[in-house]
């Protein structure tokens, strides 16, 4: 997606008990909110491995929000307390990397709360909005793009030293 | 028959790896015996024009440690590639980025003042940078450029096996170089070690809790530490649990927490995202505050869970960097679309 037609991509990730089946709510209900949102459906926050996170961010999302249900009222009874503290040491992390704080978001949603489901989806694309862009690809190919430098030196420094060949012939001088 | 050519070649290293080559002992004999070694900088006196005047392929494997940060590790890790039918990174910095990757958190602006002007140990009152060209008695004398972005090996040619290990330990190294010269390849790509988690190999296993549980996290260095009882037990983070074995556990054995370095399991990603998935989910909290009061006992995340593999990690290197740093004297930083003759160089 270039830049000028961008619009936030988040990934979300819902837990089966509680936000997903609030998700389901506000669709029944007609609600509408941004359609900004890919939902990924897991049976528990407690499941939402710090690597899926990461994992969204570096392969093009713009931000990843994460629904458990209201702590004491998980279904495994711990989930959603092992996911608070895990994203409140990832946070951390990702502020080290200079991720902004709100791309990654935790929100306790319960299968009642419809209306919370659709507030917190248009409000998070609209902060994502105002930051724009994260594309983690782009950054890794223009992080990458100093590295043709080298390839770049080396056909000038062979073209001044040997006879050009034709294009077929022309030996191998890096390995991709 | 003649004897198959082995090279060894470092890049942003410390010296380590060659040391845990020479730490063969009596062993290197055995491997001098079997191989022709036609590269080995830092032992031996062999140039890198004998390296060039090698057919493509000759030489049966080279081991590269370190990571990739300048122009001309980049270009030797290519003519190597080329040179080698086996291409082994050798160590943690030439698999994950290892310590020099930690400088991903940085510009290169950044890193290049604070060693050459604000460091605590720097004394440097003129200020003088390095150049990448300058007259010296008639004569032009270059460096090689840094690059912005510190990389493993495999980000920048392909690499064929993984030897893991800050340094990689005598046993493993001998492991693995007596497979490669047998002819006993496993499938490309694999690390060289076993592929389970460290906690196997622990002489303090017996001793790890069922339920590990934080109410506190403590730094070994302030801390007087129980020689025998699981870390995660004492509240230290030891990176046991999200690291690869085959080290015998040597630094538990040595009284202090593993620090990663043998990277994670073929079943892990992302090495620090998995640990600190691991160490939260323990923490003996339920709310926001208290989470966080126990949090800070982690002055340094990143450089704790990705002390070793940032540079291969999911994310790779801080988001809000680019590659526009051409400010530093004499590090013409030129991307493609800027003036080839920047005035600082």
């Amino acid at each position: 997606m270039t830049p000028e037609h961008w619009s936030p991509r988040i990934v979300a990730f819902f837990c089966n008990w509680c936000t997903y089946t609030a998700a389901d709510l506000a669709g029944v209900s007609r609600m509408r909110y941004a359609p900004n949102v890919r939902v990924i459906r897991l049976m528990c926050s407690g499941r939402v491995d710090p690597q899926f996170v990461l994992d969204a961010l570096a392969r093009g999302a713009d931000g990843v929000l994460i629904g458990g249900c209201h702590p004491g009222d998980c279904h495994y009874a711990e989930g959603n307390y092992k996911m608070l503290r895990r994203f409140q040491l990832l946070k951390r992390v990702l502020r080290g990397l200079g991720i902004e704080e709100q791309r990654v978001r935790l929100e306790w949603i319960s299968a009642a709360e419809g209306e919370k489901v659709k507030a917190v989806i248009n409000e998070m694309t609209e902060q994502i909005r105002v930051l724009g862009m994260l594309g983690m690809p782009r950054r890794f190919e223009e992080w990458d793009s100093e590295m043709h430098q080298l390839e770049g030196a080396v056909r000038q420094a062979e073209s001044t030293l040997i006879p050009p060949l034709d294009d077929e012939e022309e030996p191998e001088t890096l390995h991709a | 028959m003649p004897k198959p050519k082995v090279g060894f070649y470092w890049c942003a290293s410390c010296g380590g790896c060659e040391e845990a080559i020479v730490d063969l002992a009596e062993d290197l004999l055995g491997v001098a015996e079997a191989v022709d070694i036609v590269f080995w900088p830092c032992a031996m006196d062999f140039k890198r024009a004998g390296v060039e005047a090698l057919s493509d392929g000759d030489l049966l494997v080279t081991f590269l440690n370190g990571a990739i940060r300048s122009a001309e590790q980049e270009e030797m890790a290519h003519l190597l590639r080329r040179k080698s039918q086996l291409l082994v990174a050798y160590g943690a910095c030439a698999q994950l980025g290892g310590i020099p990757g930690l400088a991903n958190q940085f510009s290169r602006d950044t890193m290049m003042k604070f060693y050459f002007e604000d460091g605590p140990s720097t004394v440097n009152e003129a200020r003088i940078h390095p150049r990448l060209e300058c007259v010296d008695g008639g004569h032009t004398v270059t460096l090689p450029e840094l690059r912005h972005v510190v990389r493993a090996l495999d980000q920048v040619v392909p690499v064929d096996y993984y030897i893991p290990g800050c340094p990689p330990t005598p046993k493993v190294t001998k492991t693995a170089i007596g497979a490669l010269l047998a002819g006993e390849l496993p499938p490309k790509g694999t690390v060289l070690a076993p592929d389970t988690a460290l906690c196997d190999q622990c002489p303090r296993k017996a001793s790890k809790p069922t339920h590990v549980s934080f109410t506190a996290f403590r730094r070994p260095h302030l801390t007087s530490l129980d020689p025998e009882l699981c870390f995660l037990a004492q509240g230290i983070v030891c990176m046991g649990p999200g690291t690869r074995a085959g080290c015998d556990a040597v630094c538990p054995d040595g009284n202090m927490p593993c620090s990663g370095c043998f990277g994670p399991t073929s079943r892990v990603r992302d090495q620090g995202a998995k640990m600190l998935s691991s160490l939260a989910a323990n923490v003996d909290a339920r709310t926001d505050q208290e989470i966080d009061r126990i949090l800070d006992g982690l002055p340094d995340p990143v450089g704790t869970f990705y002390r070793y593999g940032l540079a291969k990690s999911l994310l790779r290197r801080r988001a809000d960097l680019d590659l526009t740093s051409a400010s530093i004297p004499g590090s013409a930083a030129a991307p493609p679309s800027a003036p080839a003759d920047s005035p600082t160089r």
